[in-house]
């Protein structure tokens, strides 16, 4: 991105001027000049286009993991309030409804799991569904379905996948309210069929990993986290029916916009009146997906936890926390001395509440919610808390992942996935995957450097650094 | 213009484009792009099919349509797809794919989630017609 076209208000902060007659709301991206200046111009487009739809509240902006994404740069979060004519779109919330990360931890240190590592690996790899073509076991019905898209990770516990506590570390409780069933067709219904309990592809991953360093003694102390210590994490999202949704809606939405009297800067922008049916439909499919992808990761957690028992016994891998990074949901935030109910997209973002928010589970209060930073499989994930600063800034929103460097394409081109396999076993990094293709695309240099973006994170003050975790072992998706 | 496929950049995704002498052909075109992303569509042997409809009139929708047409159903099967064909009749676009289910010894790729509208366009060009658009990954 051309720094010139954009104005530093701090080290960790830019805006974009506005023309004479451009008729926008305001710009904000976050993160630092070496961030900003590998990121695709489109990033500036884009967010410039998101500042121009209706009922914008406050600044559009960019997390310090922004890349081009389709309409909405991913790392993208801007606000929207339903009274003065908010709208609600999918492009602002992506294909993958509800694509998130579970984090596990367990009572393991690193040690503990070098002896079965290979093994584990092993049953990991088999037991977990992972890349494209793979389904799970578990065939549900219309009728079962449909509860899973009303109850999400609930509906998983009450069928044994998992603990009652599980629920109180998963955002929303494990199950978002307003969703609709019958505004999801049958096609979206019928592809998820197969894929409950999948991982999918790309960049999704189940990784166990070791706590490298603490930043924040007393947040690390209420997560449950220590040096030396093994958690899993698992990233995944709402699948085919959340895919299904998304393209559905993608486009009778930009049927609509027209005829709503929207004028899109950019069709990819598809979008509709929160108070207006279309959007209203949409989003009561769109909670519908965001259930499926809970679901998803509480029957993931449950199968981690069979495959540790075996190894371990008496193993209890509790959920840390899930967090979902595709959503539209809405949230009380105050604005000018005000509490306003609004719309907050976050794509490619993840919910950030400080200290003292009531949706941030009573173990930690204190310290806000725990925020997780995926990395590439070659260079770590961090694990951050919200600050009461994010509230101001950023509607309590941060980064959520390394963010991509280089497209796909490009990396295919520069590695090999069988030699990066073989080069992250010298640095100590099992890879198992289905696809050495997938693998290549995903290589850890095609990435920010997520340590970078965690540290941009910090300082912009969207949430701190309260541990950083290093991949032992990596089931690609 | 013979019939081919490519894929462009995009930063986090694929852009797929298609060629050919209609545009029924650079939509197929555009599909082979598309799904071999996920496999070799020339490794796939035509063992099932799936057919199915639909209307469009703005031609560009009718690429994402057709695409994510494809994917859905693909999915829904549980099929790898390998072989593409789409007839126009007006508004009316009739698509038909053939392929066989997921197995072991396929050399798999990515996963495509959907196509979207980001850099979509359907134009003549060379004497034919392209057509192409990003695709999620």
């Amino acid at each position: 991105m051309e720094l010139s076209r954009l104005e530093r208000i701090d080290r960790w902060t830019w805006t974009i001027p506005r023309g004479a007659d451009e008729r926008r709301g305001e710009v904000r991206l976050y993160g630092d000049a070496d961030l900003l200046a590998t990121m695709d111009d489109k990033v500036r487009e884009q967010i410039t286009n998101v500042a121009k739809l209706p009922g914008l509240v406050g600044c559009a902006m960019t997390m310090p993991d922004a890349h081009w994404g389709y309409g909405f740069p991913i790392g993208g979060v801007a606000a929207f309030d339903p009274e003065r004519g908010g709208i609600i779109s999918a492009g602002g919330v992506g294909f993958d409804i509800s694509c998130g990360i579970r984090c596990l931890r367990t009572s393991l240190r690193a040690p503990d799991i070098e002896p079965v590592a290979r093994k584990l690996s092993d049953g990991l790899f088999r037991d977990v569904p992972a890349g494209v073509g793979e389904e799970g076991s578990l065939k549900l019905s219309s009728h079962e379905l449909d509860k899973v898209l009303l109850g999400g990770a609930r509906w998983a516990v009450r069928e044994g996948y998992g603990v009652d506590a599980d629920l109180e570390y998963i955002e929303e409780s494990g199950c978002m309210a307003g969703a609709k069933p019958e505004n999801v067709s049958p096609l979206a219904k019928s592809r998820q069929r197969g894929e409950m309990g999948t991982l999918g592809s790309g960049n999704h991953y189940l990784e166990v990993q070791v706590v490298e360093r603490i930043f924040d003694r007393v947040a690390a102390a209420a997560f449950g986290l220590s040096e030396g210590q093994v958690v899993v994490s698992i990233h995944c999202g709402s699948r085919g029916l959340g895919h299904q949704i998304g393209t559905e809606f993608l486009v009778s939405l930009a049927k609509a916009a027209g005829r709503l009297g929207i004028d899109l800067p950019d069709r990819e922008l598809a979008c509709a009146p929160i108070r207006s049916p279309e959007g209203e439909e949409y989003i009561g499919a769109m909670n519908a997906a965001i259930n499926v992808a809970l679901a998803n990761r509480q029957i993931l957690a449950h199968i981690t936890r069979k495959v540790f028992g075996h190894f371990f016994p008496g193993q209890a891998l509790e959920t840390l926390y899930d967090v979902s990074h595709n959503t539209c949901k809405p949230e009380w935030h105050e604005v000018e001395g005000a509490r306003r109910l609004l719309y907050i997209h976050r794509k490619g973002a993840t919910r950030a509440f400080g200290p003292g928010h009531p949706a941030v589970p009573e173990r930690y209060r204190t310290v806000g919610q725990p925020v997780i930073i995926g990395g590439s499989m070659g260079t770590g994930s961090y694990v951050l808390a919200g600050t009461a600063e994010s509230e101001r800034k950023a509607f309590s929103s941060a980064s959520h992942g390394a963010g991509r460097a280089m497209s796909r394409h490009a990396a295919l081109k520069r590695w090999q996935g069988r030699q990066l396999v073989d080069e992250l076993a010298q640095q100590g990094v099992i890879i198992r995957t289905r696809s050495m293709r997938g693998v290549a695309e995903e290589a850890p240099l095609a990435y920010k450097d997520v340590r970078l973006v965690a540290e941009s994170t910090e300082q912009a003050g969207l949430a701190r650094r309260v541990a950083e975790l290093r991949p032992r072992i990596c089931i690609k998706g | 213009m013979p019939r081919s496929s490519d894929l462009f950049e995009h930063d986090a995704d694929f852009g797929v484009v298609g060629r050919g002498g209609s545009v029924e052909e650079a939509f197929v075109a555009a599909a082979e792009a598309m799904f071999g992303i996920m496999i070799d569509p020339g490794a796939v042997a035509a063992k099932e099919s799936v057919a199915f409809e639909f209307e469009e009139t703005d031609v560009e929708l009718a690429l994402v349509t057709w695409l994510n047409a494809l994917l859905a159903h693909a999915r829904d099967r549980g099929l790898a797809l390998g072989r593409f064909e789409l007839v126009r009749e007006g508004a009316r676009w009739r698509g038909r794919a053939a392929g066989e289910p997921w197995r072991a010894g396929f050399d798999r790729g990515t996963e495509v989630k959907g196509a979207t509208l980001t850099m979509l366009s359907v134009r003549r060009a060379d004497g034919g017609w392209e057509a192409r658009c990003i695709v999620d990954v």
